[in-house]
């Protein structure tokens, strides 16, 4: 197309050259490029689904989830390694929940803006990109050694702790950025009818960022669920032929016991992992559509 | 605590008083000198061009400028004849008895209900907080508009509805200054119009104290004006200052200052 015709149909200064047609081919090639990139994500974790549920369904069934391990593929179950991550889940929402968004509340709303709280601010994301491993080594420290007497060794509670270090600083920064989108003339309009600070977070700030903390507080649970390398070292242990009979018992959990199967030799037991795969997934679903109906339940509410 | 000095006020009939009021944003001076009396149960207007400090004088007078970081606050501010800065006096009770309404409607994100009842409750209110709830919308000549939707959320209505929302909220607990700053600014003429009736009203009860980029609405609803402007300084920056505080007719017909002229009537950049 000539350029120097008038485009569009309409009369066009000559100090405005309107390549239309190029601007639509751009778009068009950027549209596609967007696609291609959600068509490759998708069609890669479809490929690991299908593969998951292809060699997992077969042995997955009502004997599987209540039964205990055994040496024999065709009677070993999941139910202690499922009771021990559900257990260990217990503890991670019981203290990180608390902790996380405490910490979030006072670094963001209490606290004034100065050095100390910008450089806890940089350490804080740096540590939620330490890898789990190194977690695990500081829990085996403190949780089994130091502390050993309050949690007994290595305990759900002990592994239940050390996951709470290891997604404590996503909670705190996911928790941080919703706080700072509530925006500040909602806190004003509290101080201003005389609220007190504590009194203006907890009735109007919390609330408004409650969806917020919510999705954060699930994508870390999320990441805690299929943690194995800080259970492996804290000493989750892969034979567990019972159920945990509370926190303070020996126990094992979803990631270790699939990543015990995967790595023996016979392939009877390489599908036992991937069943235990759609059982850890499907323990997610729940869990993320919890947070789901939750998140709405608070939006609603506000 | 502030109670104890009404009977000193009645005597004076100022509510609020700026002797001597200095602003400085870390140590940038933004507004210097200001002296200026409040009258009991009049509607003050603030006008003047932009960044003349209008906003921030007002938030002097129930220390909201304390909840900005670096922002200091010199000479005498005095409510009822005592110093607002006083030790033996908190800023929350000062709040609750000099309320504000925000340029933005700013409600909360909350049931038209729980806007109201929230104010009232952090104070301590006794009372019944149905009614507390209805009388407040009334005041704000809400009512009939909002009363079978009181469990809604207060960001279903409109603008003008929420900023009178917003004044129903101020006025719910029973404060005896509200400061309003440009609260129509994001109105539309009619829902103006509206707030403006409305002040009318609430001047028998309450002082207001507005800022306000519209000279009509001086004119139209203001018994006081303050004249802000600001002036260059060396470095590039500028400082706010009182140019003229009078009689609102005196202000728009006689003022004493040329610039004060030049502004009101439009002849001003
Ligand atoms: N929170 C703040 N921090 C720093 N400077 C501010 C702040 N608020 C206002 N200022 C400065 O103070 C001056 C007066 O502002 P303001 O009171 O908002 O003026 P007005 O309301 O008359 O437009 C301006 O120069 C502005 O930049
Ligand atoms: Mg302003």
């Amino acid at each position: 197309m000539d350029v120097n015709e008038p485009t569009g149909g309409l009369e066009q200064s000559p100090e405005f050259v309107q390549d239309l047609e190029g601007r639509y081919r751009l778009d068009a090639i950027f549209e596609f490029a967007t696609w291609a990139a959600t068509a490759i994500a998708i069609g890669v974790l479809a490929w690991l689904l299908i593969s998951v549920l292809i060699d997992g369904l077969g042995t997955l069934d009502w004997q599987f989830i209540t039964s205990f391990p055994s040496r024999k593929a065709e009677r070993a179950g999941i139910l202690p390694a499922l009771q021990g991550t559900i257990l260990l889940m217990v503890v991670v929402a019981t203290f990180s929940f608390p902790l996380g968004v405490g910490a979030a509340i006072y670094l963001e709303e209490f606290a004034t803006d100065n050095w100390f709280t910008r450089v806890v601010e940089i350490l804080i994301g740096n540590l939620a990109g330490v890898p789990s491993i190194i977690y695990g080594l500081l829990g085996l420290t403190v949780f089994l050694r130091l502390f050993s007497d309050i949690t007994q060794g290595p305990t759900i509670l002990s592994g239940g702790l050390t996951l709470t270090l290891l997604i404590l600083p996503v909670v705190i920064v996911a928790t941080r950025e919703s706080l700072r989108a509530v925006p500040d003339s909602t806190r004003l309009a509290g101080f201003a009818l005389g609220a007190n600070r504590w009194q203006v977070v907890w009735s109007h700030v919390l609330p408004a960022a409650m969806p917020g903390v919510m999705t954060g507080m699930i994508l870390a649970l999320s990441r805690a669920i299929g943690d194995t390398a800080t259970l492996l070292v804290t000493g989750a242990a892969a034979f567990i032929p019972f159920s945990p009979d509370g926190f303070l018992s020996r126990y094992t959990a979803l990631p270790i016991q699939i990543y015990n199967w995967a790595s023996r030799p016979q392939a009877e037991f390489h599908n036992l992992a991937a069943s235990g795969i759609i059982v850890l997934m499907a323990v997610l679903l729940i869990m993320n559509t919890t947070a789901v109906v939750l998140r709405n339940k608070f939006q609603q509410r506000s | 605590m502030i109670s104890n000095s009404v009977s000193e006020d009645i005597a004076t009939d100022i509510a609020l008083k700026a002797e001597n009021v200095s602003v400085f944003y870390g140590s940038t001076l933004a507004v210097k000198d200001v002296f200026l009396d409040i009258p009991r149960n009049q509607i003050v207007a603030f006008i003047g061009p932009s960044g003349c400090g209008k906003s921030t004088i007002l938030r002097c007078f129930n220390r909201m400028n304390d909840l900005i970081p670096g922002a200091r606050v010199e000479g005498r501010i005095t409510f009822h004849g005592r110093d607002i800065h006083d030790k033996s006096i908190d800023p929350v009770e000062l709040r609750r008895r000099v309320g504000q309404v925000f340029q933005r409607p700013n409600p909360f994100p909350k049931s038209i209900y729980e806007n109201i009842a929230f104010g009232a409750r952090i104070n301590g209110y006794q009372g019944s907080m149905d009614e507390l709830v209805e009388n407040s919308l009334r005041g704000a000549a809400l009512w009939d508009e909002v009363k079978d939707k009181l469990k809604e959320s207060g960001l279903s209505l409109s603008g003008g509805q929420q900023q009178r929302l917003c004044i129903a909220r101020a006025i719910a607990i029973q404060p005896e200054v509200i400061l309003m700053d440009e609260p129509c600014s994001a109105l539309d003429p009619i829902s103006t119009l509206k707030v403006e009736e409305l002040m009318q009203q609430l001047k028998e009860s309450y002082t207001i104290v507005i800022v306000t980029h519209n000279m009509q609405q001086a004119s139209r609803v203001s018994d006081m004006t303050a004249f802000f402007n600001a002036e260059a300084t060396e470095s590039g920056g500028k400082i706010g200052y009182l140019v003229e505080y009078d009689k609102t007719v005196n202000i728009f017909q006689n003022p004493a200052q040329k610039s004060t002229q030049e502004y009101v009537t439009g002849r001003f950049g």
